[in-house]
C-alpha cells in the first residue's frame, strides 16, 4: 500500500511541473509585443516600453525567466493582478469559497439524485421508467446549460418569484470576516433570515451546475449496476432468500459503486468547467467568473494564476480519488 | 472494439451474407434512438446544405417595421416570420436554418483537427513506446487536467475572440481524449496474433501502424468522434455565449442567445428557439454516438 501510494505520489509531480510550464508558456506565446498587449496601447515610447519590459523581467533569456517563475510558484507567489493590484493567490483564495460551496452542493445534487436514478432504472431495466431515465438524463447532458439557468431563472425567479436571479445573498446582509462560505457565515450570524436567504441564492445555481453530473452519475451507475446484477454472486444471495433491498443495496451497489466513484472524481474538472458558465449567468462571485473576467481585462497574471490553480485543483482531487480507488479495490492496488 | 475485421468474417444466414458493415447498420436499425438521430442529423444537414434556398429571408436582412415580433402562433405573430423576428428584426427562422451551417462546420473542423492530432499522438505512443510514449501521455495529462472549456477560454484569450480561434481551442482541449483512446487501443492489439503475423510477413513499421492495427482502432474513435461533434457545439456555443466564440452579427446559435439575453423576459423566444436548437442538435449525437457504441461493439455497451 505505501509503495502504490507513493508511486502515485510520483506520478504528480511531472503533471504539476507541466502545469506550471503550461501557464508559463501561456504568456510568452501571445502574438505581439507584450507590453503593448499588456497596457492597451497602440504605441509606446521606447523608453518607456523598455522600463516596462524590464520591471515585467521580459527582457531577460528565457529560461532565466521560466525559472524565476517556477521558483516564485513554488513559494506561493502568484504575482500580483495588472487590475486590482492585489496578489493573485490572495484573489484566489478569497474567491475559492464562493466556488467549492456552489461545487460542493451541486456534487452533493448529482450524487444525491443520481445514484438512485441509476440503481432506479437498472433494476426496471428495458420498462419505460428505465427509458425514461435514461431519456431525461442523456436530455440533461446535451443541455447548454447556460439556456438551462436562463431558463430556471425565468421559471423560478421570474414567473413563481420564489428565488433571487443572482448573487450569493440578500443585500441586505452583510458579514465581515467571516469564512466566506456563505452557508457558513449566514448560519452563524445573528441575523435573521441570512441563512434562508444563502440558500435560496444557492438553488438555482447548484441545480444548474449539478445537472451534467447528475446525469453522468445516473448514467454510470445504471450500466455499472446492470453489469454487477447479472454476477454469480449476486444470483446465490437471491438464493440464499435474502430480500430485494438487501441484495441491490448491499451487495451490489457496494460493488457497482467502485466505477461511480471514479467518475465522480473525474467530474471535478467538469464542476469546474460549468462553474464558468453557471457563475457568470448567476453573477456567482467565484473564481471561474474571475478567470473569465480576467481574460477579457488581459489580466495576465490572473490567468496565468487561475488557470494554475485550477489544474492543481484537478490534478490532486484526481489524485485522491486515484488513491480511493486503490482502497476500494486492491485489483488496482496491486497491478503495477 | 478487437478487430471487426477479424471476428466478423462474412456469415451466411438464411442465404443472405452479413457482411461486418451490414451487421453494424443492422444492429443500429433495431436501434430506435439512433435512427432518430440519424433523422434530425440529416434534417440539418439538408438545412445546412440548402439554407439559402429553404431560408424564407436572408440572415442579416433587418426590417425596422417587424422589430421584435413573436412567433407566427402568438398575438402579433405574422406568418412572413414564422419564429418571430430579433431586435432588430431579423427573422429567427433563417438566422437558425443558416445557425445549422455553423454548427455542422464546428463539429466537423473540429473533430478532424483533434482527431487528427489525438490519433497520431496515440499511435506514436503506443506503437513506439518508451520516452516517446512519456513524453506523449504527460503532455496529455497536463491538458486534462485544466478543464476543457477554460482551456478553450484561455486559448481563444491568446488568439482572440472569433469563431475560427474558438474552433482551434476547443479541438487542442479535446486532442487528449483521442490520443487516449488510440494509445490504449494500439498497445491492446499489438499483442494480438495478426500483427505478429504482419510483422513476420515483413511488414515495415508504416505499415503495422498505419495499415495493420490503426484500422482495428476504429470502434472507440468512430464513438468518440460521433460524441465530439456533440461537445464541441456546445463548446462552441458556450464560447459564443461568453463573447468570445463568434462574433455579432454571425447567426451562430450561442452568439444569436448571448445577443439577445437582455430580451429574455419581454421575448423569450428570441433565447429559447436557439437554446431548442443547441439542445436538439447536440441530443441527436448524443443518441447516435450512445447507437453506434452499442452496434460496434457489445462490449463497449453502456
Amino acid at each position: 500500500m505505501p509503495r502504490f501510494i507513493l508511486s502515485r505520489l510520483l506520478m504528480v509531480i511531472p503533471t504539476f511541473f507541466g502545469i506550471i510550464v503550461l501557464t508559463f508558456a501561456l504568456v510568452h506565446v501571445i502574438p505581439g509585443d507584450p507590453v503593448l498587449m499588456m497596457t492597451g496601447d497602440k504605441y509606446l515610447d521606447p523608453a518607456r516600453h523598455a522600463a516596462i519590459m524590464h520591471s515585467l523581467g521580459l527582457d531577460r533569456p528565457l529560461y532565466v525567466q521560466l525559472a524565476d517563475y517556477i521558483w516564485h510558484v513554488l513559494n506561493g507567489d502568484l504575482g500580483t493582478s495588472t487590475q486590482t493590484k492585489q496578489p493573485v493567490l490572495t484573489e484566489f483564495v478569497t474567491l475559492f469559497p464562493a466556488t467549492l460551496e456552489l461545487s460542493f452542493c451541486a456534487m452533493l445534487f448529482a450524487v444525491a439524485f443520481g445514484l438512485p436514478a441509476g440503481v432506479f432504472a437498472a433494476q426496471r431495466r428495458g420498462t419505460w421508467v428505465d427509458h425514461g431515465i435514461m431519456g431525461a438524463s442523456l436530455t440533461g447532458f446535451s443541455m447548454p446549460i447556460f439556456w438551462w439557468g436562463l431558463l430556471l431563472i425565468v421559471v423560478f425567479s421570474g414567473e413563481l418569484g420564489w428565488t433571487p436571479v443572482s448573487g450569493r445573498i440578500s443585500t441586505d446582509f452583510y458579514f465581515e470576516d467571516g469564512t466566506n462560505f456563505m452557508l457558513i457565515d449566514a448560519w452563524n450570524s445573528e441575523d435573521e433570515g441570512a441563512f434562508t436567504s444563502a440558500l435560496s441564492h444557492l438553488i438555482l445555481p447548484t441545480i444548474v451546475l449539478g445537472t451534467i453530473p447528475l446525469a453522468v452519475i445516473a448514467r454510470m451507475t445504471r450500466s455499472s449496476m446492470l453489469e454487477v446484477l447479472g454476477e454469480d454472486y449476486i444470483r446465490t444471495a437471491r438464493a440464499k432468500g435474502l430480500a430485494n433491498l438487501r441484495v441491490v443495496g448491499v451487495h451490489a451497489l457496494r460493488n457497482a459503486l467502485i466505477p461511480v466513484v471514479t467518475v465522480i472524481g473525474l467530474q471535478v474538472g467538469t464542476l469546474l468547467g460549468g462553474a464558468i458558465l453557471t457563475e457568470t449567468i448567476f453573477a456567482w462571485p467565484g473564481v471561474a467568473r474571475w478567470i473569465v473576467g480576467a481574460v477579457f481585462q488581459r489580466d495576465y497574471p490572473a490567468v496565468q494564476g487561475g488557470v494554475l490553480l485550477v489544474a492543481t485543483l484537478v490534478i490532486l482531487v484526481n489524485l485522491a480519488v486515484d488513491l480511493v480507488y486503490g482502497v476500494l479495490n486492491p485489483r488496482i492496488r496491486h497491478r503495477r | 472494439m478487437t478487430n471487426i475485421a477479424l471476428s466478423a468474417a462474412p456469415t451466411a444466414v438464411q442465404g443472405t451474407v452479413i457482411t461486418p458493415r451490414r451487421e453494424i447498420w443492422l444492429s443500429l436499425k433495431a436501434n430506435r434512438g439512433a435512427m432518430a438521430a440519424l433523422c434530425i442529423i440529416l434534417v440539418v444537414i439538408l438545412s445546412a446544405l440548402s439554407a439559402g434556398v429553404i431560408a424564407p429571408h436572408g440572415p442579416y436582412v433587418t426590417d425596422k417595421e417587424h422589430q421584435l415580433l413573436p412567433p407566427a402562433w402568438q398575438d402579433g405573430g405574422l406568418a412572413a416570420f414564422p419564429l418571430g423576428t430579433d431586435k432588430i428584426g431579423r427573422d429567427l427562422l433563417s438566422r437558425l436554418i443558416y445557425g445549422t451551417r455553423l454548427s455542422l462546420l464546428i463539429g466537423v473542423i473540429v473533430v478532424t483537427l483533434s482527431l487528427t492530432t489525438g490519433v497520431l499522438l496515440g499511435l506514436a505512443a503506443g506503437y513506439v513506446r518508451g520516452w516517446v510514449d512519456i513524453a506523449i501521455m504527460r503532455v496529455m495529462d497536463v491538458t486534462l487536467a485544466v478543464p476543457g472549456i477554460l482551456l478553450a477560454i484561455v486559448i481563444v484569450a491568446i488568439l482572440g475572440p472569433g469563431l475560427t480561434n474558438a474552433m482551434i481551442a476547443i479541438a487542442v482541449a479535446n486532442v487528449p481524449h483521442y490520443a487516449r483512446l488510440t494509445r490504449a487501443a494500439v498497445m491492446n492489439e499489438l499483442t494480438k496474433d495478426y500483427v505478429i503475423a504482419s510483422r513476420v510477413a515483413g511488414a515495415g513499421t508504416l505499415r503495422l501502424m498505419f495499415d495493420t492495427v490503426l484500422p482495428n482502432c476504429f470502434a472507440p474513435l468512430i464513438v468518440q468522434s460521433t460524441l465530439g461533434i456533440s461537445s464541441a457545439i456546445l463548446d462552441a456555443a458556450a464560447l459564443g455565449f461568453l463573447g468570445l466564440g463568434a462574433q455579432a452579427p454571425t447567426p451562430e446559435w450561442g452568439t444569436m442567445m448571448a445577443d439577445a439575453r437582455e430580451f429574455f423576459l419581454s421575448a423569450p423566444w428570441i433565447v429559447n428557439f436557439p437554446g431548442v436548437a443547441i439542445l436538439v442538435t447536440v441530443l441527436a449525437f448524443n443518441l447516435l454516438g450512445d447507437g453506434l457504441r452499442d452496434a460496434l461493439d457489445p462490449k463497449l455497451k453502456r
